[in-house]
């Protein structure tokens, strides 16, 4: 069994209005020089297998086919 | 015109839609529902709109890999319409039918009102009842409308004429580029939009500005 987490963001250039909001609300709650804040997603995955090219070759056509829209996000995936 | 709705889980404006396309083409819809692969012989496929799969992961992700959507790719490519409103837009999306992406709203906040819409491009098979620069009146209802694409799609779909609506008179709901409020591909046979024509289209409705819609992409135009 191997652990993989997925974690995804937005790429540069693409508008993230919620992000955008945290950085306001950590302003107002006083904290001072947050230069952008971007929110993004994490997976917690578990691949019933041992080998681990496999699990990461398996995750990252997860991440293709339906984790992340590669058209707006990045991905990057590590194997415990 | 023969015409199909797809019906998928979590998707309620279906109905709204069989009834616009009921009263405009003379003839109910058939329904398609989400692990159908083959498609009926029709000329026209709706994907309403609605909250199809909860909007999980990305609106319209979850129903974008549904069986069903293979099988409308496959009828696009044939030549077959496609017009997918609201989350039938961002599914549209999201399934690599339409170039771009559909964001959260730059207000953060659902919207559900009224806008206008600029004709852009007249001359596809969904808009050719409108007149190139006609503004029309036609409600919105969505959270995650704000049309976005990488600057060379942006140029390409711009150069193409593949933005058919935009947002007029500063009514832009959600932030998207360009005011941009509906799509083509590339061969034009597949539109996706945010925007509810299908609200619009009798007395009862308060207008009509959304009939020429489907009366375009039904044929249903007085000659």
């Amino acid at each position: 069994m191997i652990t993989a987490r997925v974690t995804v963001t937005l790429k540069n250039g693409v508008l993230d209005p919620q992000g955008k909001a945290i950085e306001g609300a950590l302003g107002a709650l006083g904290f001072q020089g947050i230069g952008q804040v971007r929110q993004g997603k994490v997976f917690d995955l578990t691949v019933d297998t041992d080998d681990r090219a496999k699990a990461e070759s398996d995750v990252k056509a997860m991440c293709d086919k339906l984790l992340a829209n590669t058209v707006i996000e990045n991905y990057t995936i590590s194997l415990d | 015109m023969k015409s199909a709705v797809v019906q998928l889980p979590g998707l309620n404006r279906d109905r709204d839609m069989i009834t616009a396309l009921t009263m405009i083409s003379g003839k109910p819809p058939v329904t398609i529902w989400q692990t159908e692969t083959e498609i009926p012989d029709v000329d026209l496929i709706v994907i309403p709109g609605g909250f199809s799969y909860g909007d999980y992961l990305r609106c319209g992700a979850i129903a974008a890999r549904m069986p069903v959507m293979q099988a409308i790719k496959a009828k696009a490519e044939q030549g077959v319409r496609v017009l997918g409103v609201c989350n039938g837009f961002q599914i549209l999306v999201e399934a690599g039918l339409l170039p771009g992406a559909l964001m959260r709203n730059a207000s953060l906040k659902f919207v559900c009102k009224e806008i206008k819409l600029e004709v852009v491009n007249a001359s596809t098979d969904f808009t050719r009842a409108y007149a190139e620069g006609q503004i029309i009146r036609c409600p919105v209802a969505h959270h995650d409308g704000n049309y976005f694409a990488d600057a060379e799609t942006l140029k390409e779909i711009e150069g193409n004429s593949q933005v058919v609506f935009r947002y007029a008179g500063g009514t832009n709901p959600n932030g998207s580029m360009n005011d941009i409020a509906a799509v083509t591909n590339a061969r034009g046979n597949v539109l996706g939009m945010m925007p509810h024509p299908e609200n619009l289209i009798e007395a009862a409705h308060g207008g009509s500005d959304g009939r020429a819609l489907f009366a375009s992409a039904l044929d249903v135009i007085a000659a």
